[in-house]
């Protein structure tokens, strides 16, 4: 085994983390600030890349998908939030479980009804197909594509969060709603946009995913599986153990895969476990943090 | 027209009905001392005014503007202030951005002036601006938190207990502190356990007792009557 396959491989891990790094972003947002672990994040996942396949098809331009379906299905998140989830506060935490986990099934089928079940192909635009020399090696450009995507997105995300009014109002209403409300902030409000903000992160996830597998209902069942792995091992809430463990384990189960193929999805599961003997908050939890 | 009218206010802990039939009113530019003993319901009235109570039923006008069916956030924005007893200092965020916290709701883009503004009347916060907000000392967390609720120039705050383990020479401060804002102005209702130091300050004096005003007078008629502060105010 020469080390150029190993490089090329840790470049396709690399690729697979960084959109998981999308999903359980999404997954840790809402969790840190809305409390709630939203088990429809893997059907948004899925929703998002048959809302991007859609516009591609309608407006023929991959570009459109990528930018439009995220959003698009972000809009649809805030509207699950106002009208299903919020009834729900200040009731059991088994209630928002529940009700996501059965949204996750209504969206799954309401797909499988409109597009069919089978996996539909979805091709990466002609300008990002082919291969780039990087050196060691020929690397599918799509999937650098992908990773420099991701790289903007988390710029932008830590420059809202860091550097802006918003991003102050947002990480101070995830420790203390209470004292934001008595400061003027409509709370209410607030989590309506964080909780689109964490389905258009996954969606946009979805759309960047499409390209490297078939677009089907089932696509997000895997990775929700994987997200919750990656919010686990990173800590639940934090943003940063997020995106440390989502490349962690998107290098983990490629590097596997490459060995062993046979342990690529067990290995995740094994490295959470032996995280969560050394650190039972996770990477970047705080301890006593999250449930 | 008062600037803060109660009138007939009741509230609720899930069955537990902690406040009774509570009427009064905070005269524009007094201030308003809440005493009564632990459990009294202090925290509640307070907490029902600032829209923080699971229930609350009767009347409360702020300013002329009805509260109880507005959210706590919307009567920050009429300009009534809330230092709650607990402080909550926002952890992971410096002092200065604790401050920013109390200017958001304002859009007030001038946060560098608003928070030299602030800083001149707290001296102890200009030191630590870059200090990590829950790392001060509880003294500077209350001054920090009292800074916060202030820094948009509300008409009028309500604070529950102040005073509460912080030693003399900044309680002494607070004091100076709380006769400039109401020269200025502005409005307090102070709940205190500090009973003595509460009513040299106040104008006029309100006890409840097991959720009812049972008392009220100028704060110097009950600073001269112990009779009636070891009834009610006695810890
Ligand atoms: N979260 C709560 N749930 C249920 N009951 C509560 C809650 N908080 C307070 N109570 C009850 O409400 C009553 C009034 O409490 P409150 O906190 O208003 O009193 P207080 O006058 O502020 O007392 P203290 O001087 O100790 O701060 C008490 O009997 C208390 O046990
Ligand atoms: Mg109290």
């Amino acid at each position: 085994m020469d080390l150029e396959l190993i490089l090329m491989q840790l470049f396709s891990g690399l690729a697979l983390g960084a959109i998981l790094v999308m999903v359980a972003l999404g997954l840790t947002i809402v969790f840190g600030m809305l409390g709630i672990v939203n088990f429809a994040h893997g059907a948004l996942f899925m929703v998002g890349a048959y809302a991007g396949l859609w516009v591609a098809a309608q407006t023929g331009s991959f570009w459109w998908a990528l930018l439009v379906a995220p959003i698009a299905i972000g809009v649809l998140g805030m509207a699950i939030e106002r009208f299903l989830i919020r009834p729900l506060y200040g009731r059991s935490p088994d209630d928002p479980l529940l009700l996501t986990f059965g949204l996750g099934y209504v969206l799954v089928e309401s797909v499988r009804i409109t597009f069919g079940t089978d996996g539909i192909p979805f091709s990466a635009p002609e300008a990002l197909q082919g291969v780039v020399d990087l050196g060691v090696g020929y690397f599918p450009l799509y999937r650098l594509f992908v990773v420099g995507v991701v790289a903007l997105v988390l710029l932008l995300l830590w420059v809202a969060l860091e550097k802006t009014r918003f991003g102050l109002i947002v990480r101070a209403g995830a420790r203390d709603p209470l004292i934001m409300k008595v400061l003027g902030v409509d709370v209410g409000r607030l989590w309506l946009l964080v909780f689109g903000l964490g389905v258009g992160l996954t969606a946009l996830g979805g759309v960047l995913a499409a390209p490297m597998r078939n677009v089907s209902p089932e696509m997000g069942t895997l990775v929700l599986a994987e997200a919750f792995v990656v919010t686990v091992i990173g800590g639940m809430g934090s943003l940063l153990g997020a995106v440390v463990a989502g490349l962690l384990v998107g290098i983990a189960v490629s590097m596997t895969a490459l060995f062993a193929p046979e342990m690529a999805t067990i290995v995740m599961f094994a490295l959470m476990a032996l995280i969560l003997l050394v650190r039972p908050q996770g990477l970047f939890g705080r301890p006593g943090a999250g449930a | 027209m008062a600037m803060l009218e109660v009138e007939k206010l009741n509230a609720w802990y899930g069955p537990s009905h902690v406040v009774h039939d509570l009427s009064f009113a905070v005269e524009e530019g007094e201030i308003v001392a809440l005493v009564g003993r632990n459990g009294a319901g202090k925290t509640s009235t307070l907490r029902a005014i600032m829209g923080l109570m699971p229930r609350a039923e009767g009347r409360v006008a702020f300013d002329g503007t009805s509260l109880l069916p507005l959210g706590a956030h919307a009567r920050f924005r009429l300009g009534l202030g809330y230092v709650p007893e607990d402080r909550r200092i926002v952890p992971g965020l410096t002092v200065r951005e604790n401050l920013e916290l109390g200017l958001v709701a304002a859009g007030r883009t001038d946060v560098g002036a608003a928070i030299d503004e602030i800083a001149r009347s707290f001296p102890r916060l200009k030191e630590r601006l870059n200090q990590q907000g829950t790392t001060m000392s509880g003294g500077e967390q209350q001054m920090l938190a009292i800074a916060r609720a202030i820094i948009s120039r509300p008409k009028m705050v309500l604070l529950d207990e102040p005073s509460e383990g912080i030693m003399p020479v900044l309680v002494e401060e607070m004091g100076t502190l709380f006769r400039t804002l109401r020269d200025q102005g502005t409005t307090l209702l102070l709940v205190e356990q500090n009973v003595e130091w509460a009513l040299k300050l106040a104008g006029r004096a309100i006890i409840i007792d097991q959720g009812e005003k049972v008392y009220e007078s100028s704060a110097a008629a009950l600073l001269a009557d112990k009779d009636i502060q070891d009834r009610y105010c006695a810890v």
